[in-house]
């Protein structure tokens, strides 16, 4: 084990936990009542969410390698925090995601091979954001905390905030990492959040690593702590606690719907993976800390926890693992089958209405183009 | 143990969010499934005084304040965000008296934050309302440039049109007013360079009537570029004429030039404050036998080239003017799109008057660093000379 990390930023001090790292139970008079209704087939959906979390990261990793996607940023590790929270949603919420969100996508429905669109660089985005309350990924860093704030106060003018009827009321998320925090934006969307009562939650998974920045290279305390200077409420969770990060996305969002306003929630977590795959860990950090980090993997947690409870009988475990294989070499058919833009799709919606630079740009090329197809009788490509 | 370690600010908290919506406020809690916040707001709207009429003489800033009245009581969607807009109605008084008539939800103070200002306003076109943002002085947009570049402008490209931002983004920009540093910058061509965003510029109070209306129902993104040098300058403006074209339809009017002189020896382009400077020389040209066309470019982007070319096809020489620097600014585009399309037609290069290669001066010496009278002037005799 590592030494422990007393106060400062990487502390795991003072984090929600309802599951130990050995898969035990522990009371929490504050939280219990948050899970208290979950049936074994919640969790065991919670625990199916997480391991085809993975497989899709472990295929996507290998797809990259193949050189079928251009980069992939890896959730691994990051599971409960996303599946836990994910699971707390209502249908009408709303979640803005950073880049590294796949596991919350899958949980609001979206397919997951649809978000290797963008990293397979035929799409820049890849799903419908409006249909899945899911938008699209965000690549600058913290930018979307903003729009998630404004979301929310659209929310606020639309009365759908504390009206008591649990089909309407609505709420906002904002996933980030503990780089972005350091960025304006993000302290800007406290700003925001704070003097308007946003129902926006802002969720800081802390992995500890900005690609190789420690957590400590951003901040000289918890992250946490920030958000009560700017009047927001925060809890630190364990991250890897796909029950605790369940219960207090729960209770942020019913404070969010209720009118009660912003909460800030640091899911104390690690990337076990890699920032993308350009990227080379074993640079900036040590095989003790990646061990130590595996010793609390969130999918052994939670697996652990049912089959002490003897809810992880071998049929369900068999179908899971033949559901997760068909559904690696679907995503690998999926994103072999993706096909290649067409290079005159460039031009479509720049704008929502016509812009008559773009349309002679379209117009020069098109005729640039069919330049070519006369000249040689077929396609030039 | 204590778990939420830092929830104590909670129970502080004033929890006044229920109701102080307007919207929520008048929707009851069991009422029908469907939010009707529209209506809702639509019948606020309705307790408005109906907008002014008829040709009025009325200031830049005041014609803005009409459009922006007349946009609110229009569509209950529309927000006017910024910093001191409301009680003090902006530091022009261009929002005077907006936030007392449609309350703080419409016209809403924001903290001083000019990314969080845009990048809420996105949040909020995503919601589906229309957000007019002022930024407080030109110099002060540049906190805000990732958000209009990266976020604003790329979200229907990227959302392949599944996510519309109708955001309006008032800038007070230009020289002319003595102000100290940062508060005298000409941005716009940072902004016309960035595919996604439509920018506008107005020249007078009745094109800045109808041209902020314009801007408003656009489906697109625009960067609203106000010359403050001119806010105080009258004009006619006819509060009736300009009925903004529905949303989503095509013929906002906002895409093209104007001519607004007529002459035959040498085509002035000029926008927003230039375009009082144009006339002025075209005026006084006159007088010495020249016979000078005034062309109004209204929109950078996109740029309205066909009407510059007609004009140059018929004249034979192009002298562009503004207050931005000359180096990489919009005369370079324009010179560049006209040299294309009216090689044969010239009778000499087309020539530029705008702003230094320097940052912009200290006011006491702006008048040397602002495209004056002499300086065009200057510039059309040596285009004749050609």
């Amino acid at each position: 084990m590592l030494p422990a990390v007393e106060g400062g930023p990487l502390a795991d001090e003072g984090l929600v936990q309802l599951l130990t790292p050995a898969g035990e139970r522990v009371e929490n008079p504050e939280y219990d009542r948050y899970v208290a209704h979950l049936s074994d087939d919640d969790l065991r959906a919670m625990y199916r969410d997480m391991v085809l979390t993975r497989r899709f990261d472990t295929e996507a990793t290998a797809l990259q390698r193949q050189g079928e996607l251009a980069l992939f940023a890896q959730a691994l590790g990051q599971e409960a925090a996303q599946i836990g929270s994910g699971h707390a949603l209502k249908p009408q919420d709303h979640v803005f995601p950073s880049y590294r969100e796949h596991g919350v996508a899958h949980v609001r429905g979206v397919e997951l091979a649809q978000v290797l669109r963008l990293f397979r660089g035929v799409d820049h985005g890849g799903w419908d954001p409006v249909a899945h309350g899911f938008h699209l990924y965000t690549l600058v860093i913290g930018s979307h905390t903003l729009h998630a704030t404004g979301y929310a106060m659209g929310v606020q003018r639309d009365g759908l905030v504390g009206t008591g009827d649990d089909e309407r009321d609505t709420a906002v998320v904002a996933y980030f990492g503990d780089g972005a925090t350091s960025q304006g934006d993000v302290s800007e969307a406290l700003v925001f959040a704070a003097v308007n009562d946003a129902p926006v939650v802002l969720f800081c998974q802390n992995n500890q690593w900005a690609i190789s920045e420690p957590t400590t290279r951003q901040a000289a305390a918890p992250i946490a702590a920030r958000a009560p200077g700017f009047g927001i409420p925060a809890v630190r969770v364990d991250g890897n606690d796909v029950l605790a990060s369940y219960a207090v996305t729960a209770q942020a969002l019913e404070r969010a719907r209720s009118g009660g306003g912003p909460t800030f929630v640091e899911a104390f977590t690690y990337r076990m993976g890699a920032h993308t795959t350009s990227d080379d860990p074993s640079r900036y950090r040590t095989s003790e800390q990646e061990e130590h980090w595996r010793r609390r993997d969130p999918i052994d947690r939670l697996r652990t926890y049912l089959e002490s409870r003897g809810a992880l009988p071998a049929e369900f475990v068999d179908a899971l693992q033949a559901e997760a294989d068909a559904f690696g070499e679907r995503l690998r058919t999926q994103v072999r089958a993706m096909g290649h833009p067409s290079s005159a799709s460039m031009f479509e919606h720049v704008y929502a209405t016509p812009h008559a630079g773009v349309e002679a740009d379209r117009a020069w090329f098109e005729k640039y183009e069919s330049s070519f197809l006369d000249a040689r009788e077929g396609s030039h490509r | 143990m204590t778990t939420t370690i830092f929830d104590a600010m909670a129970a502080q908290r004033n929890h006044a969010t229920v109701g102080r919506h307007p919207a929520a406020a008048a929707a009851p809690a069991a009422a029908s499934p469907a939010p009707d916040a529209t209506a809702s707001a639509r019948a606020a709207s309705s307790d408005v005084p109906p907008s002014p009429t008829g040709t009025q003489r009325l200031t830049f800033a005041k014609a803005i304040t009409l459009g922006l009245r007349r946009a609110l009581a229009d569509d209950p969607k529309v927000l006017l965000m910024g910093e001191d807009i409301g009680r003090l109605g902006g530091v022009f008084r261009v929002t005077d008296g907006l936030q007392a008539e449609f309350g703080e939800d419409r016209v809403v103070d924001t903290p001083l934050a000019e990314s969080g200002i845009v990048g809420t306003a996105i949040g909020l076109a995503m919601r589906g309302y229309r957000p007019v943002v002022e930024i407080q002085f030109d110099g002060f947009i540049f906190p805000a440039y990732d958000q209009i570049t990266t976020q604003l402008a790329k979200m229907h490209y990227r959302s392949k049109g599944a996510l519309q931002l109708p955001v309006v983004i008032r800038v007070p920009y230009g020289g002319g007013i003595g102000a100290v540093e940062h508060h005298s910058e000409s941005p716009e061509v940072l902004f016309a360079h960035t595919a996604g965003l439509r920018v506008v510029t107005p020249s007078s109070p009745a094109e800045a009537y109808a041209l902020i209306q314009q801007a408003i129902t656009s489906p697109d993104p625009v960067l609203f570029f106000e010359p403050k040098g001119r806010y105080w300058e009258k004009g006619d403006v006819d509060l009736d004429a300009a009925a903004p074209a529905p949303h989503g339809s095509t013929a906002t009017g906002m895409d093209s030039a104007r001519v607004v002189r007529t002459g035959t020896d040498v085509t002035l382009v000029a926008y927003g404050p230039t375009v009082a400077t144009a006339v002025k020389a075209a005026e006084a040209a006159a007088a010495e036998g020249t016979s000078i066309e005034v062309v109004d470019l209204r929109t950078l982007s996109p740029l309205d080239t066909a009407t510059v070319a007609e004009s140059v096809r018929r004249t034979g020489r192009c002298v562009v003017v503004h207050e931005a620097p000359v180096t990489y600014g919009s005369g370079a585009e324009v010179a560049a799109r006209i040299t294309e399309d009216c090689f044969f037609h010239l009778e000499a290069p087309v020539l530029r008057v705008g702003g230094f290669a320097t940052p912009y001066p200290v006011a006491k010496i702006e008048h040397d660093y602002l495209p004056g009278l002499d300086r065009v002037l200057d510039a059309v005799d040596r285009a004749l000379a050609f």
